[in-house]
């Protein structure tokens, strides 16, 4: 049975079939819809450069839509424009503008609604409202896209590229900015996520709910609202990634929200209010991540438990580590390096003879009394601190790296050439 | 020159001066008299505005002194003790004063009469007291003002230098100044005094010349005129 | 007034005292720069010596100059000269003489290691201006102290007190009224609060500079806002300025008034 479908599809996207049709003002197909309506299955579609202005345009079969020279698109009356409802198309080589805001519908610039393996590759997207938007796709890849808008209220904004209830998603190398949400998944699994640049987006550089099973590799997410949220997820791996200078009211380089058995690896977090936010993480390794000139680098929430802090560089942040328990840690913080550390390392083994207490008695009053942030590096603070690191009152007594290094850590994360 | 108008002292609840009212002017020698806490050296840091009046005023030359400064430079006054900064040397000293107050001083005759040449790079910490105190002559001296104050200036000095003080206040009244003392020492009143003015619970218990006073007291030794009016300070004559 | 100025100011030069001032700020600033090899590093170290120890120095120094030079004082009071002269002569120079060694102390081995490496003059500049209005502040506090008090000993236990008070109690009152007043706008309380203290203010200044990423937490934000804008700035300099001139015309007020 599978093999007659696959064979029914090798004959019924046979090249001898395929033909090409172009579209230019003055040829005799002048308008994308027009090419489309004409075109058959696995048809190619070239668009010389120019301005088109477009209505909603539906593809319901497999097509390559490729353009010359970035032809503008633009939506009629700001509406969406594609609308893809078929498998295998491919769009190359556009830019899209003018759709505009929308209170009733997620109106899209390229709107995937049920296509599989469907390819967006290299386009741009200039003031486009939602700018790519999937659901319950599988196998999509959106890559060298640029989606830029120049939104300034979160409410009015919407998210660049947007996915929702798809699998085996590609998104690479593509550069979102000015958005609500750079990055958006929601019921998205088994998909990888890398080499993407988000800066400055309203709300989150990237935001992803109740997806399971994904990579975020080599992402750099950067000057956004509130930072990365990740919530209500498993099995996620974060690998080499960077967040930068996440600065806000509520802002976080990273927040983790209900994630359970993901891997934290080789990132950068520098210069944001808070490196990581933690609350019910869970089985959670956080390894060989460089943590510099943070706020807090990391805050660790009492109900985030059975998590490993080891070989990280934190290095000069205000706090290194705070939350919310002062009875018992239930996360192991191992072999890191921290740039405040006083001990001695009398053997030379590289491992500090002094077990350093990362969480400083000020990170802890500012739990119950944020205000007094002002007091920060006050001389009667450090006295505090000073004292709270031999008696420990508000702090977890054992909450402490037993091992830690005494030499930064070779983590080989971006923050070397920065 | 000098009028003391009605002037009333008191440091906390000690009255030191209660009304004391004199004026000082055509030449010669005033010694300022009285035992010990009488307020002598009070009334003459106030001339020189060191010490505020509570009550009543000081008129130099006619005006009141009440925050003015440059009437001082018309009169060279000797603190009774001398306090110098005491890393300076006495030439350090004698130029920072000369720098200071500027004008023509003469210290170097001053400097011979006392033979402090010697003395001269010397730090002030080093100095004996006496030779602190021809210093501190020399200070006050050094200058030619038509007022002289000195307070208690031969505390410390030898025979020798003292009868070389009293010939140079001698010489000053010649030239027609007006010079204020004290002193304890009562041969140093009758070798120069032309007037006494004698302090006493805060007023002016006598004024008058040594004649006077002696007579005053029906005494006919100075020294014992003074322990008279001392004894018999209740009596309620007071010349003034 | 310049003349009497100039002899504290050469007085105090020739005097130990500045002398070990600056060795002392150029040993911890080169020291620390040579240990942490990095600028930013002995800036944040520099924080709080800066902001703890120049006014504890000045008020030391101050209390101690001022009950030495008493001598001078009086000799000068005898002078033909006007007593605010001789104060606020006095003051300048001792609180020159000092400032000056500080700032010696710290520029000079930031001027050296520029020479190998880049230096952030912007923090650098608020760390020394900072510091030589401390220095200001309580030299002007400390005379002001020793010129009320004639006791030495009662005079220098004043001004250290002085000192405790608005460099650590002040702070625990602070931390104590913020964690007890749990329905006010704090942020309000704790900036006024800040600003009646020269050395939180000194350091709020810095930490600025310093902790950018922390102050832009939720209520750092409000913090932020204020003193990072150029309106702040200016009114953290102005507050640092009456904080330095009240006390002098203190010093003038009651030296007017005072019998030696
Ligand atoms: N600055 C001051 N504060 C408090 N009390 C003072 C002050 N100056 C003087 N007194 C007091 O006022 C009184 C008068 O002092 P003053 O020096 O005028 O006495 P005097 O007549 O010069 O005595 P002596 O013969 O010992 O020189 C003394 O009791 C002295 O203790
Ligand atoms: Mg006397």
């Amino acid at each position: 049975m599978i093999r007659l479908v696959y064979i029914l599809l090798i004959v019924l996207s046979f090249p001898v079939l395929a033909d090409t049709h172009i579209v230019c003002s003055d040829c005799h197909i002048g308008k994308v819809s027009n090419a489309v309506d004409m075109s058959e299955r696995g048809d190619t579609i070239i668009i010389k450069s120019g301005v088109y202005t477009e209505s909603l345009i539906e593809i319901d079969k497999p097509l390559t839509i490729i353009g010359e020279n970035f032809p503008k698109i633009k939506a009629k009356n700001g509406e969406k424009i594609f609308h893809i409802i078929g498998d295998s198309v491919t769009i190359t080589g556009l830019e899209f503008m003018e759709v505009t805001r929308s209170f009733t519908e997620d109106r899209a610039a390229i709107n995937i609604q049920g296509g599989d393996y469907i390819s967006i590759i290299n386009n741009r997207f200039t003031n486009t409202f939602f700018g790519i938007y999937i659901a319950k796709s599988i196998g999509t890849k959106v890559i060298d896209n640029r989606l830029i808008s120049n939104n300034r209220i979160e409410m009015n904004s919407a998210n660049a590229i947007h996915a929702w209830s798809s699998k085996k998603l590609t998104v690479e190398n593509n550069y979102v900015e000015g958005h609500r949400d750079g990055l958006y998944f929601e019921f998205c699994d088994n998909s990888i996520i890398k080499n993407n640049h988000s800066y400055r987006n309203l709300r989150y550089g990237l935001h992803f709910m109740f997806s399971d099973n994904n990579k975020y590799k080599n992402n750099i997410f950067e000057e956004n609202g509130a930072g990365v949220a990740v919530m209500y997820s498993h099995h996620i791996e974060m690998y080499k990634n960077q967040f930068l200078n996440n600065w806000g009211q509520s802002s976080y380089g990273l927040l983790l929200k209900e994630i359970k058995d993901s891997k934290i690896h080789y990132n950068l977090f520098k210069g944001n209010t808070k490196g990581i936010y933690g609350e019910s993480a869970i089985r959670i390794n956080i390894f060989h991540n460089d943590f510099v000139q943070n706020g807090w680098a990391m805050q660790m929430m009492g109900s985030s438990e059975q998590d490993t802090i080891s070989h990280n560089n934190f290095i000069q942040n205000t706090f290194n580590v705070s939350t919310n328990q002062n009875a018992k840690n239930y996360n192991i913080y191992e072999k890191n390096y921290w740039s405040d550390y006083n001990g001695y390392d009398l053997d030379k083994d590289g491992i500090g003879d002094v077990p350093h207490r990362p969480v400083k008695f000020f990170s802890q009053v500012l739990g119950y009394t944020p205000e007094a942030i002002i007091l920060l590096r006050s001389f009667f603070i450090e006295l505090l601190n000073f004292i709270e690191n031999i008696v420990p009152v508000l702090t977890p007594e054992n909450l402490k790296d037993l091992q830690p290094m005494v030499k930064q850590i070779d983590n080989d994360t971006v923050s070397k050439h920065i | 020159m000098i009028q003391f108008q009605n002037i009333y002292k008191s440091f906390g609840k000690l009255e030191v001066l209660k009304g004391v009212s004199a004026g000082v002017d055509g030449g010669g020698i005033t010694a300022i008299l009285g035992p010990n806490g009488s307020g002598k050296t009070t009334l003459i840091k106030m001339l020189l505005g060191m010490v505020y009046p509570d009550k009543g005023e000081i008129m130099f030359n006619g005006k009141p002194i009440k925050k003015e400064w440059q009437y001082k430079n018309d009169i060279s006054y000797l603190p009774q003790i001398a306090r110098f900064p005491e890393n300076l040397t006495v030439t350090e000293l004698i130029n920072l004063i000369k720098d200071i107050r500027g004008g023509t001083p003469n210290e170097q005759r001053l400097i011979d009469l006392f033979d402090l040449d010697s003395h001269l790079g010397k730090k002030i910490k080093h100095l004996s007291g006496g030779t602190k105190q021809k210093v501190n002559i020399v200070l006050a001296m050094m200058y030619d003002n038509p007022v002289i104050v000195l307070d208690e200036p031969s505390t410390g000095l030898d025979p020798i230098a003292l009868v070389r003080l009293k010939d140079l206040v001698l010489e000053e009244r010649a030239k027609g100044k007006n010079i204020l003392i004290t002193t304890h020492i009562m041969s140093l009143v009758e070798d120069l005094s032309d007037e006494i003015l004698f302090l006493l619970e805060g007023k002016v218990y006598f004024r008058g010349t040594i004649p006077e006073l002696k007579d005053f007291a029906g005494e006919d030794n100075l020294e014992k005129s003074i322990a008279h009016l001392l004894e018999h300070k209740h009596a309620e004559n007071i010349k003034v | 007034m310049l003349k009497i100025l100039k002899y504290s100011f050469y007085d105090l030069l020739r005097s130990k005292w500045t002398l070990i001032y600056f060795l002392f700020f150029l040993l911890i600033t080169q020291g620390l720069l040579y240990i942490t090899g990095d600028e930013a590093k002995t800036i944040v170290g520099l924080l709080n010596v800066v902001v703890i120890l120049c006014p504890l120095i000045a008020t030391v120094f101050g209390t101690v100059n001022f009950y030495n030079s008493r001598e001078f004082t009086e000799l000068l009071l005898a002078q033909p000269l006007k007593r605010r002269d001789i104060f606020i002569g006095q003051y300048l120079g001792m609180t020159l003489s000092l400032s000056i060694g500080y700032f010696l102390g710290v520029l000079i081995p930031f001027v050296i290691h520029s020479i190998t490496y880049t230096v952030d003059y912007s923090v650098l500049s608020i760390l020394l201006f900072v510091g030589v209005f401390l220095t200001f502040i309580f030299s002007a506090l400390s005379f002001l102290i020793s010129l009320i008090t004639d006791n030495k000993i009662k005079g220098f236990g004043l001004s250290i007190l002085t000192w405790l008070l608005l460099a650590l109690v002040y702070d625990g009152m602070q931390l104590f009224l913020l964690s007890m007043l749990d329905n006010y706008p704090l942020e309000k309380i704790s900036l006024v609060m800040t600003f009646l203290n020269p050395i939180d203010l000194s350091r709020v200044m810095l930490m600025l500079k310093l902790d950018m990423s922390a102050l832009l937490g939720y209520t750092g934000a409000v913090f932020n806002k204020f003193f990072g804008s150029s309106f702040g700035y200016a009114i953290s300099l102005s507050a640092l300025l009456i904080w330095t001139v009240i006390p002098v015309y203190f010093i003038n007020r009651i030296s007017m008034k005072k019998d030696f």
